[in-house]
């Protein structure tokens, strides 16, 4: 092709520059495609923050950074803070992820590594069927029967063993911070626990063996082998998941008790952004408190994407360790 | 060769989507230039979700009367309806509560409030040591949701429960955490009984409550006050009979104690009279046997609607849903109007118009 005389080939317009630098017509056209989707992205996500800059506008100029820390929500007096719903966020994910996290690995372990053949397929099937529960039926699931084992069982087992510690004091009530918490952890193990899945399977079978020939045992191949190199995978996994505890409204609604307060305690009813946003919009009449709740909306925003980039950044980290190779 | 053919594709794609698209608003108007002979009417309708399952049926059974009338009512809550009617995107919006003075000025003409059923809010309550109805005065119930009584054994609930088998356990207090026209008449009810709870915590669809766990939607109260033992809890008197749950007979102004009852809802309604705004609060009626915490939900309809086939078919299908209509109320547990504020509705539905033009010829 570069042999043949230069007449032949049509010369490419200037005005197609911007578009890259392919000579094929198809290719230029393609390519701006392409780009046309991948800029939707970005003008999808500035118009919703444009248009939350302007639904909350009134509620900036009412209370300025003093939304965020404080802690009044009286929607009778006009008076809003964020500052319990932040917390209630961000405790209620991470918790939920600090418990998802190990059950999650230990299955996908189990999946990949440790599982006999006939078994895989079944569970890795019922695992992804956990996922497909709409979270309205785990939030009524979670009302009449994981809440009343919480409150008979699990909070006061914890309060009689840990209850030195502040986070496990006060009355068990079954609705609060740790049953919402839980409920979270169900939702999102089976996302997390599927990606993992994905993650370890490919890990190459030529480090196992390596491994094995060395004559290292399961467990060390696994801890010295496998799971450092499928490490910046499992972190996404967990981000993932993360991703949809930040976000999830229904089921936590309905048992974490809805009480905008900041507690020590775990048993304490709490409550959560993406929860009043889903409780109060309907029936908001006031302006400025609907302004109020598309502040909380934006923070919302705001919070998912700082808890992203902290996450993306431990991935960056993660990644750059040496890999394997430490006894 | 390849990329031209492509190209006659593409083209004769064009052709087919542009012809469609040209042709097809011809073939619409058609329609709309005659109506009511032609295609169904259409008229959508959004708001409270309190009396949902008695819009519905009214709408349903309109349509074996009317059949080229199709009502559509959205129950995406009483704040969402009263946006939507000022904004026009709706032909009638529905609320529990009425409008207050800000937002009847955002209305771009007159909405008139049609009182069109009326609900109650019952105290369910978990406290299996009970065999006969907890009783309950205005006071009780007041001091329970501040927080200061807070235990089933207090000497107040021993001395009105006579005889009743009150466990020394915790009050767990329950309430509604989403916005809702439920609580806004239970709050008009504590308000109204208590100047230090409106003082303190005040009225309206979503207050800062003093105590208690918040729970969403009757469901969510429900739930809770079943799972819960020592929990009390308030939801539509409709939701709890459903459900079956345990209801408190409440100390009524006359004196005697009121089980939530469609009875005792109408006697409310019977107790109060109707001012010229077709709203008023029901709560702690005087009336005898009237239960305490009743309100009527409204719908809301421009004086004035332009379109006059639609106005017309409106007006039509509000003077079925207050005479005939009524008779579907009662097996859904709503109350059905009384005589008088049906005669009062007549009179304002006489006043519905299109274009300065009356459309009830009734009598």
């Amino acid at each position: 092709m570069a042999s043949q005389p230069q007449s032949l080939v049509r010369p490419r317009p200037k005005w197609l520059k911007p578009f890259g630098s392919e000579a094929n017509w198809g290719d230029a056209i393609f390519r701006a495609l392409t780009l046309l989707f991948g800029l939707c992205v970005v003008a999808i996500l500035g118009g919703i923050a444009l248009q939350m800059l302007k639904a909350y506008r009134l509620s900036l100029q009412a209370f300025g950074w003093g939304f965020i820390t404080s802690n009044a929500w009286n929607p009778i007096q006009d008076q809003f803070g964020a500052l319990p719903f932040i917390f209630g966020t961000v405790v209620s994910s991470l918790l939920a992820l600090s418990l998802a996290v190990p059950i999650s690995l230990g299955i996908a372990v189990f999946l990949t590594e440790l599982c006999p053949a006939w078994l895989k397929n079944p569970v890795a099937f019922l695992i992804e069927l956990l996922a497909a529960v709409p979270s309205v039926v785990y939030g009524l699931w979670g009302i009449f029967a994981l809440a009343p084992w919480m409150r008979e069982v699990v909070e006061p087992a914890l309060a009689s063993t840990l209850g030195f510690l502040p986070l496990f004091q006060g009355p068990s009530q079954g609705f609060g911070m740790l049953t919402g918490a839980v409920i979270l952890a169900i939702m999102i193990t089976p996302t997390i626990s599927s990606v993992c899945r994905e993650v370890l399977n490919a890990v190459p079978g030529t480090l196992r063996e390596g491994s094995y020939a060395l004559g290292a045992t399961r467990w060390e191949t696994l801890r010295t082998v496998i799971l450092p190199f499928a490490r910046s995978g499992l972190v996404g996994a967990s981000i993932l998941g993360l991703g949809r505890a930040l976000g999830e409204t229904m089921a936590i609604t309905m048992v974490i008790g809805n009480r905008p307060e900041i507690s020590s305690s775990l048993f304490a009813p709490s409550y959560t952004m993406a929860s009043v946003i889903a409780n109060e919009f309907t029936e908001a009449t006031g302006d400025l408190y609907l302004s109020a709740l598309a502040e909380i909306g934006f923070l919302l925003f705001i919070v998912t994407l700082l808890l992203n980039i902290i996450a993306r950044a431990l991935v960056w980290r993660v990644a750059r360790l040496p890999e394997g190779g430490r006894l | 060769m390849i990329r031209r053919s492509h190209f006659i594709t593409l083209a004769a794609l064009a052709l087919t989507l542009f012809g469609c698209s040209k042709a097809v608003p011809p073939a619409e108007q058609k329609p709309a230039a005659t109506p009511a002979e032609a295609a169904p009417i259409k008229l959508t309708g959004a708001g409270a979700t309190f009396p949902y399952p008695l819009y519905s049926k009214l709408m349903d059974e309109y349509r074996k009367v009317k059949p080229d009338v199709q009502i559509n009512y959205q129950s995406i809550g009483s704040g969402g309806g009263i946006r939507q009617v000022i904004a026009g995107t709706v032909d009638f919006g529905a609320t529990d509560t009425p409008m207050n003075d800000e937002e009847e000025k955002k209305a771009p003409h007159k909405l008139l409030h049609l009182p069109m059923t009326i609900g109650a809010v019952a105290v369910a309550y978990n406290v299996p040591e009970l065999t006969a109805p907890l009783k309950l005065t205005p006071e009780i119930l007041v001091d329970i949701y501040l927080g200061k009584i807070t235990k089933w054994n207090d000497a107040s609930l021993r001395k009105i429960n006579e005889g009743a088998q009150l466990p020394a356990s915790d009050i767990r207090v329950i309430a509604r955490s989403d916005g809702s026209g439920t609580t806004a008449v239970f709050t008009d009810y504590l308000g109204v009984i208590s100047p230090e709870w409106k003082e303190k915590v005040g009225v309206g669809k979503s207050v800062k409550w003093p105590t208690g766990l918040g729970a969403k939607g009757n469901e969510g109260v429900a739930g809770q006050v079943r799972t819960i033992p020592g929990a009390i809890g308030y939801v539509e008197v409709a939701y709890a009979k459903q459900t079956g749950l345990a209801m408190a007979a409440l100390k009524a102004p006359s004196g005697e104690f009121v089980s939530p009852s469609i009875e005792g809802v109408s006697a409310a309604a019977e107790g109060v009279e109707l001012p010229a705004s077709l709203h008023a609060s029901l709560v702690n009626s005087a009336a005898p046997k009237a239960y305490p915490i009743s309100s009527y939900s409204y719908l809301l309809v421009y004086e004035d609607t332009p379109d006059k086939a639609k106005a017309q078919s409106l007006s039509d299908f509000l003077w079925w849903a207050i005479h005939d209509g009524q008779k579907f109320a009662a097996a859904l547990h709503y109350a059905p109007l009384p005589a008088r504020v049906v005669a009062k509705l007549e009179g304002r539905l006489k006043e519905l118009k299109s274009g300065g033009k009356a459309l009830l010829a009734v009598p």
